[in-house]
């Protein structure tokens, strides 16, 4: 038996296009600049009042700024024209990359599998996350351990910088670490792992209220993927600005 | 108060078929199953719908309104301008029989495939205990009635018909989802998911979420965690390594 | 003339909602390879509408509740009419019934000790429902479902066909019972979605159809609700009792008109909800009949104060049983005290958080919300009567579901009997199963006991098909959709809530008229699923039934719960001893009285003397 002959691909009539291309747009504009900023190796840390860029942290190899190195440099200058931030960004692209929502988003945006609900893809074939190279998607959880300790390692960041004072560069990289924990909290391996594997919550009433809270947050996995992710380039921004002298901190205290 | 509305619904069956123009009255605070019937009553007695309950709660009415899935029974006229032509296919994903009627026998073979509830052998029925908290998370997933659109829409097997065989589809993933999390079941479903029911297939994109008329957070909370269990026994390395050294003897 | 396809089976299921589900089951399980035949697609039925719950008296919330409260509560709902033996069949075995579900697979709200949590419910002294939110019939039928699928692969371990004992056949409509002899013999049908005919030969037939809904203009019932089952018993043979009685539910939706007469579950009443006509008057207090006097409160403090204390209060007079709720809106409305689109306001809003509205009233808030645009968290509902539940049906025995027809079974809605006057809610989904697994099990013993197997003749099978195809022959006779119409109106105008002696008369000469002209009915197009014809060959059904209903109507010179007579306002105890029975005659039915059988005196010792005045005769009484 066949299906029902309809030729159009879609007969949807709202602008269903529309979000998977804002998404990419979006997507786009935030790679350039992150990779322009990567590769720009320069005004990352503001020594004056110890900001240092989420970008940036941890700066491990021999060519950071001794100062901006708070957990030391273990490795050696970086040949050619790689940048410290490459140590780190394999985990930091790997957890969002690996990212249940970011998945959705650029699937639908980049691949066009599918563009929208009821739109036919382009693609004759389809194995979806079953076969090499997407069943790496399954290692979301190693990227999200890691991603927390590089989170903690920012937290630790903001709080540093308070040791001069306060201006607006420490309100925002205090936002930063918050987003960035929030989007971190709300990750579904995070619900999974806090309480989500479990059959009896009724057994573990902590566990239990921790996955309630998680799975609040979860909710808004989208709206903090893309806040936390805005706020990073905003934050590295910010830094850079003030680092290359472009505008100064506006100070509170000090 | 009443008006007459455009519609274009599309008529035949498996040798071949189109779209036809109709233009019927439409009145207040109906929906696009009322026009429907009123098609069959007074223009083509013999146009094909399945319907039922006409309330949204058998999830007989599905099709596709507007190039959208949805039960015809809950979209009101109202949610469309008057001058709009409102066009209503059957669900393309399943073989057509009639008109708006399609074979939905695809499901009911994936139903079969889930293994049943398997509740522990030694309780007697009346001695079942269980906490709200735990039933909760099944019972949302229980919800369901069965409408089918979330298998209609995912592209899975809506745009290849080739993966039918290996792919359950969202909602008995969710089914399997269910009774993995159903307080009493003693079976382990979590190969099975990903070997058998094709869990890999699912890409996460969130169709099926999108049109279920019962809002059933399937892939946030059935298709993801069934993917995160898969994910604890194949992929995890803290599980590995804790498993490794306090293996249960 | 094409091939006739040919099935043979131990036992025939007609209708997949909860009572034809839980039949097959227990046939299954007897040994009997068995097959279920219904309209909709498995899992569809119409037992998905029911929000309220299970009645069963597991004792979970009080644990002063028990079987004999339960017979009380049904006895009394039901104004003593009640198949007393069924009464108590039913309130004994609900609870095994309920927990049953739960190795199904069910998952009822839980309790804080994990037992199944139940709610309170019009006509139930305790709380009794087993639940899941408002959704419990959508529970029950997937339960079910699921059951026969597990079965289905316990056969395909075995045999390696899921399909070798238990097959369900789906969309599919059975036109005529056949018989061999005095015995049945199997089923005649067609598939809706080819037309092609199919005869099954089978020893025993389990009726399991639901109810008539169909033959009344503002109903809760889905098309599949046509009276099929009664009709198909008529037919062959068999005897109809209670038709009289018809439960119109006090609330379902008024507005928008295209979904008039939907349910609004009793739950959202036994929760909080409130009636109110349009001064904005909890006008139920004064309806409180006589019997009911000791058990509602007659005032809002006292009816308030119920639902946080139900040991010290008497209940609010929202949860009276069905018929006087039902009987109260209707007659606000006729004093012009009705809301704008003709009901009277329900309201919960004012009554319940909204969050909780929405945690225990799912459904509710959903239906409000996509097919009225009303916020029941913020507005109130406006609702009124719409038939909902018909309590006459086969007559059959208590303990197997035999009809007097030898291999004919049938169990829930289309059997009669177990409710007498008048069902309380919650007690449908526990009679579904009850009694369904009752059916199961006698049709299975019946076919295990038989020694010859009947034998389809042919002539029985071509006149079948002669008939079903009738209104393809004919010509320039009239559209089943009018007739459908006048149908359902006249139902709904002349035999509804409250009944004349007049108003039924005409009733009668118009359904007269209408079975006239249903011999000329004409369908246009092919067999292949044709709406117009299905709804041809229904009609007959309808007509059939609605006659029955008309003539007991208007033979029943007093007023009980779901027969409410203008012209003979009150009841009368010498009318409780009398059942009145419908058979086929002619081209029509006939209707006679017949004695009930005395209750048995143990069970009679569960109630008050004073309370027993009420219902029976001085003579019952010495
Ligand atoms: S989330 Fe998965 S199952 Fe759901 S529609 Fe998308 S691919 Fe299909
Ligand atoms: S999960 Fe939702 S969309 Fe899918 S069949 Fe069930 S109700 Fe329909
Ligand atoms: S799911 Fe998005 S970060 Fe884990
Ligand atoms: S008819 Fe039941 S869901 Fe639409």
């Amino acid at each position: 038996m066949a299906r029902a002959e309809i030729a159009a691909r879609t007969l949807r009539t709202d602008r269903w296009w529309l979000p998977p291309l804002t998404t990419f747009v979006g997507l786009l504009l935030i790679s350039i600049y992150a990779a322009f900023r990567t590769f720009q190796g320069d005004f990352y840390w503001v020594d004056q009042y110890h900001y240092l860029t989420p970008m940036y942290s941890p700066c491990l190899s021999e060519e950071c700024l001794p100062a901006a190195s708070h957990f030391g440099q273990p490795l050696p200058a970086l040949p050619g024209f790689l940048t410290p931030p490459v140590v780190i960004i394999p985990f930091l692209l790997g957890f969002r990359i690996t990212c249940y929502y970011y998945r959705k988003a650029y699937y639908r945006a980049a691949w066009a599998s599918p563009p929208a609900c009821a739109v036919a893809e382009p693609h004759s074939k389809y194995t979806g996350e079953t076969r090499f190279p997407l069943i790496a998607q399954n290692l979301h959880r190693y990227f999200f351990y890691a991603a927390s300790i590089l989170l903690l390692i920012n937290i630790y960041d903001a709080i540093v910088a308070f040791g001069t004072g306060v201006g607006l560069g420490n309100i925002i990289l205090l936002v930063n670490v918050g987003l960035l924990a929030a989007y971190t909290l709300s990750c579904h391996s995070c619900r999974h792992i806090a309480g989500g594997r479990l059959k009896h919550f009724s057994k573990h009433p902590v566990r239990y209220w921790m996955w309630t809270q998680i799975s609040k947050l979860n909710n808004r996995h989208m709206l903090l993927a893309w806040t936390s992710l805005i706020f990073v380039c905003l934050t590295d921004l910010y830094v850079a600005l003030v680092a290359s002298g472009t505008i100064s901190d506006l100070r509170f205290i000090n | 108060m009443s008006y007459q509305g455009k519609f274009r619904v599309w008529r035949g069956d498996d040798s071949g078929g189109a779209l036809e123009d109709f233009t019927v009255e439409v009145n207040e605070g109906e929906v696009v199953l009322d026009i429907i019937h009123r098609l069959q009553a007074t223009q083509a007695p013999d146009l094909a719908v399945r319907w039922n309950c006409k309330a949204g709660k058998c999830g007989s009415c599905s099709a596709e309104i507007n190039g959208r899935p949805r039960l015809m029974c809950m979209t009101r006229m109202s949610v469309f301008e008057e001058s709009e032509t409102i066009t209503v296919t059957p669900m393309r994903t399943f073989p057509i029989i009639r008109d708006l009627v399609t074979d939905v026998s695809f499901n009911y073979t994936k139903a079969r495939e889930v293994p049943s509830f398997a509740p522990p052998k030694d309780l007697a029925p009346g001695e079942y205990r269980m906490q709200q908290v735990d039933v909760e998370r099944s019972q949302e997933f229980r919800k369901c009635i069965e409408c089918f659109l979330c298998q209609n829409t995912c592209h899975v097997v809506r745009d290849h018909e080739e993966n039918k065989e290996a792919f359950s589809g969202p909602r008995f993933l969710m089914r399997v989802a269910e009774l993995e999390m159903h307080p009493l079941d003693t079976a382990d479903r979590v190969d099975q998911a990903q070997d058998e029911h094709g869990l890999g297939y699912c890409n996460i994109t969130k169709c099926c979420s999108e049109v279920c008329p019962e809002h059933i957070h399937i892939t946030d909370n059935a298709l993801i965690p069934m993917k995160e269990r898969v994910a604890d026994r194949k992929y995890d390395p803290v599980v590995w390594l804790g498993n490794k050294l306090f293996r249960r003897s | 003339m094409p091939e006739l396809e040919r099935h043979s089976f131990d036992v025939l299921v007609i209708g997949a909602g909860g009572a034809g589900l839980r039949a097959a089951i227990e046939a299954r399980e007897h040994g009997m390879r068995t097959a279920v035949l219904c309209k909709s697609l498995f899992g569809k039925a119409h037992t998905v509408m029911a929000e309220g719950g299970i009645a069963a008296a597991m004792g979970n919330v009080n644990s002063s509740d028990n079987w004999q409260v339960h017979f009380r509560d049904t006895m009394r709902g039901g104004k003593f009419l009640n198949n007393w033996r069924m009464a108590e069949l039913h309130a004994q075995e609900a609870p095994q019934r309920v927990w049953e579900l739960e190795t199904y697979g069910a998952l009822f709200d839980r309790t804080k000790d994990g037992r199944i949590s139940q709610r309170n419910f019009g006509g139930h002294e305790y709380p009794r429902l087993a639940h899941v939110g408002d959704r419990t019939g959508l529970e029950l039928i997937r339960t079910l479902q699921q059951k026969i699928v597990s079965l289905q692969q316990e056969d395909h371990k075995e045999f390696g066909d899921y399909e070798e004992r238990l097959r369900v056949f789906q969309e599919f409509t059975v036109t005529d019972l056949v018989k061999d002899g005095d015995r049945i013999a199997g089923a005649f049908g067609y598939w809706r979605e080819s037309g092609r005919f199919v005869l099954f030969e089978a020893p025993a037939v389990i009726l399991a159809t639901g109810g008539i809904g169909k033959s009344f203009k503002v109903t809760s019932n889905s098309w599949e609700y046509t009276g099929d089952g009664h009709a198909l018993a008529l037919r062959a043979g068999a005897s109809l009792i209670n038709m009289e009685f018809i439960q119109f539910h006090p609330t379902g939706m008024v507005w928008p008109p295209s979904v008039k007469g939907i349910l609004v579950t009793e739950s959202v009443r036994g929760d909080g909800g409130v009636l109110r006509n349009s001064d904005g008057k909890r006008f139920m207090f004064d309806y409180i009949p006589e019997v009911f006097k000791d058990k509602y409160a007659d005032n809002e403090e006292e009816a308030d104060r119920w639902y946080t204390d139900q040991a010290n209060n008497r209940r609010p007079p929202e949860l009276l049983p069905r018929d006087e709720v039902a009987r109260a809106i209707n007659s606000e409305v006729k004093a012009g005290r009705g809301s704008p689109h003709g009901g009277v306001f329900l309201d919960v809003s004012t009554r319940l958080p909204a969050e909780e509205i929405r945690r225990r009233l799912p459904s509710m808030h959903h239906q409000f919300k996509e097919l009225a645009d009303v916020d029941i968290t913020a507005q109130p509902m406006e609702v009124g009567p719409t038939c909902h539940y018909v309590m006459g049906g086969v007559e059959v025995d208590p303990d197997t579901g035999s009809s007097s027809v030898a291999g004919l079974y049938a169990a829930g809605e289309v059997s009669g009997g177990m409710h007498g006057s008048n069902r309380l809610g919650g007690n449908s989904l526990s009679d579904l199963l009850v009694f369904g697994r009752r059916a199961g099990a006698g049709a299975a013993e019946y076919v295990r006991a038989m020694t010859d197997r009947p034998v389809v003749s042919e002539e029985s099978v071509t006149e079948a098909r002669a008939t079903a195809l009738k209104p393809f022959q004919q010509e320039g006779g009239e559209n089943p959709y009018t007739l459908h119409m006048e149908l359902q109106q006249s139902m709904n105008d002349l035999v509804g809530i409250i009944r004349r002696a007049g108003e039924m008369e005409e009733a009668l000469q118009r359904l007269e008229k209408l079975k006239e002209r249903a011999q000329s009915l004409t369908v246009e197009g092919h067999q292949q699923f044709n709406p117009g014809w299905h709804l041809a060959l229904d009609l007959r059904n309808m007509l059939l039934v609605s006659e029955c209903v008309a003539k007991a109507a208007l033979l029943r010179t007093e007023s009980r719960g779901g027969h409410t007579r203008d012209d003979y306002p009150s009841m009368d105890a010498e009318w409780r001893r009398k059942l009145l029975v419908c058979t086929a005659s002619g081209d029509g039915v006939a209707v006679e009285e017949k004695p009930q059988i005395p209750i048995r005196s143990d069970l009679l010792d569960l109630f008050d003397r004073t309370e027993l005045e009420k219902y029976l005769t001085a003579e019952e009484l010495s």
